[in-house]
């Protein structure tokens, strides 16, 4: 409880400092905003020409795509406000040999590691997301009930966990391949796919993205929770699939973390 | 600065850069895999052509959409600016300014250097794709491939020139990055990089194709691919060099302004 505790307070720490360095540039947390909005508009506009011509794709409605559209941007702003800025600091401190002053501090290093940097203002396409949901909703003309919300929250969750954990897996490569500096674009790059309902991807490409790279997992189950159409089963193979993917990543860190040998090695 | 000193310097340069490509190569195959999105759309168009073909567009022709797109982006890449920005903040441009060649060519001798790695990896997988889908959308006769090749080129030197505007507003904006991504956002919708322009609604189409986006990508694509292009080709070429006159005038006045301000700024 106590060393919960003890995190909890460095979380906070963490998280001011990344707001104060924020807030220190005023202008640029706005155009950042702006700009990510942007980019959330270019994910939309294949959408509208393609469901402009089609009532339906693979099953999925426009209005029900919207949903899926409106999770993969909320995770988006996750992936760029909260995870992204940490761990590129990590590949960072790998390249340059200088993980060791993290690792000397006496806390877990991949606490440290994954709350040290957030930018708040890529978070600002989250409230677009939800904006989309409401549309899809209105569109619909019913409202989600309290247990789906919670099912869709907790299938989140549960993404967000996904995503980190094999955002960690990736980082892991920066120990074998120092080289490479550009690894989150090679995550961004597959992350993109997420953006359509699962049932669009076929034969081999459909169950990589179920199972090798859960992408499904991460969009369109919460979408089907939101729209009422998940079964208790499903549920919980995502949560379980999640854990087991953040265990994975656990592991894969600690024994990546021990061939680590800094700038001397 | 002369055009002798410059053309004596270039093929040390081009080895350098073919070297350097090389070395990184691990960097350049995860900047290959980050241009991976016309087959993300690809498995969205599919499955909306299992249903019917959308504008004209079957299943196969969206594949070989995908496939062209990609090989273009391949050759048309270009990181000038980031370049740029990142060697004028952090104030080694000017190791470059007291080399006897400009700057701006050895980025673009860089740029270009990286493409026969690129090519190792994007030609047989197109060359063999198309064999497999059929080669009748391509061009039949010299005039289509000249026209092809031209544009392709344009579509680089036009990247590049924009990358090089960008990168020379690093002398007055600290952040011009920003500015970038708001350019590769318009690319992302207009350029048909995401969609194919035929997609869009027939009105917008035709003014789609007069912009600068379009122009990067867009056009060698459909010159590549698309039979109507083909006949229009020497308006859409006129629209595209004109582009690229207008950019490079653009990119050597702020160019120069931005060298004789950062030399303010050092000394």
């Amino acid at each position: 409880m106590k060393t919960l505790r003890r995190y909890l307070r460095l979380l906070a720490v963490q998280l001011r400092t990344s707001l104060l360095l924020g807030m220190q540039y005023r202008s640029d947390f706005i155009l950042d905003g702006v700009i990510s909005l942007f980019f959330t508009v270019t994910v939309l506009v294949p959408m509208l020409v393609i469901f402009d011509a089609r009532p339906s794709v693979a099953g999925w409605s426009f209005r029900e795509a919207l949903i899926v559209t409106g999770f993969f941007t909320i995770l988006n702003g996750v992936l760029e406000g909260a995870i992204n800025p940490s761990l590129n600091v990590v590949v960072d401190h790998i390249r340059k040999g200088t993980l060791d002053l993290v690792l000397l501090k006496p806390v877990d290093a991949q606490f440290l590691m994954s709350t040290q940097r957030f930018q708040p203002w890529q978070m600002t396409v989250i409230p677009a997301g939800i904006l989309m949901f409401v549309f899809a909703f209105h569109e619909l003309a019913r409202a989600p009930s309290a247990t789906e919300i919670a099912l869709a929250l907790l299938l989140l969750g549960g993404a967000v966990l996904l995503i980190y954990s094999l955002w960690i897996l990736v980082i892991c490569l920066a120990f074998y391949v120092v080289r490479v500096d550009n690894l989150t674009y090679l995550f961004s790059s597959i992350f993109d796919a997420a953006r359509w309902p699962a049932s669009v991807f076929r034969g081999v490409v459909a169950v990589v993205f179920t199972f090798v790279i859960p992408l499904a997992l991460m969009t369109t189950y919460p979408a089907e929770a939101l729209l009422g159409r998940i079964d208790g089963g499903r549920v919980a193979i995502a949560v379980g699939v999640a854990v087991a993917f953040a265990v994975i990543a656990r592991i894969v860190w600690r024994r990546s973390l021990a061939r680590y040998t800094s700038a001397g090695g | 600065m002369s055009l002798a000193n410059t053309a004596r310097a270039m093929p040390t340069l081009v080895r350098v850069g073919v070297m350097g490509a090389v070395a990184y190569r691990a960097e350049l195959f995860v900047w290959m895999l980050s241009t991976t999105m016309p087959f993300v759309m690809l498995a969205m168009y599919s499955a909306v052509a299992r249903e019917g073909q959308l504008a004209g567009f079957g299943g196969d022709d969206f594949v070989i959409w995908s496939i062209a797109t990609f090989v273009v982006r391949q050759f048309t890449g270009s990181w000038a600016s980031w370049q740029i920005n990142e060697e004028v903040r952090s104030g080694t441009l000017s190791m470059r300014l007291l080399r006897p060649i400009s700057p701006i060519v050895n980025y673009a001798v860089e740029n270009l250097a990286a493409m026969p790695l690129r090519m190792i990896i994007a030609v047989p997988l197109s060359v063999g794709l198309f064999i497999a889908l059929g080669t009748d959308l391509l061009p039949h006769d010299l005039g289509g491939w000249l026209a092809f090749f031209a544009a392709w080129f344009g579509a680089w030197l036009l990247t590049f020139t924009v990358h090089v505007i960008m990168g020379a507003l690093s002398f007055w904006l600290e952040q011009s990055m920003k500015v970038m991504n708001v350019w590769f956002a318009g690319y992302l919708v207009f350029s048909g990089y995401l969609i194919p322009v035929s997609l869009f609604p027939a009105g917008f189409q035709q003014s789609t194709r007069w912009l600068p986006f379009f122009s990067q990508i867009g056009l060698p694509v459909e010159l590549l691919t698309k039979a109507e292009a083909r006949a229009d080709a020497g308006r859409l070429l006129a629209v595209q060099w004109g582009w690229i006159v207008l950019a490079m005038l653009i990119a050597a006045a702020l160019w120069r302004r931005g060298v004789r301000r950062y030399g303010a700024v050092g000394g």
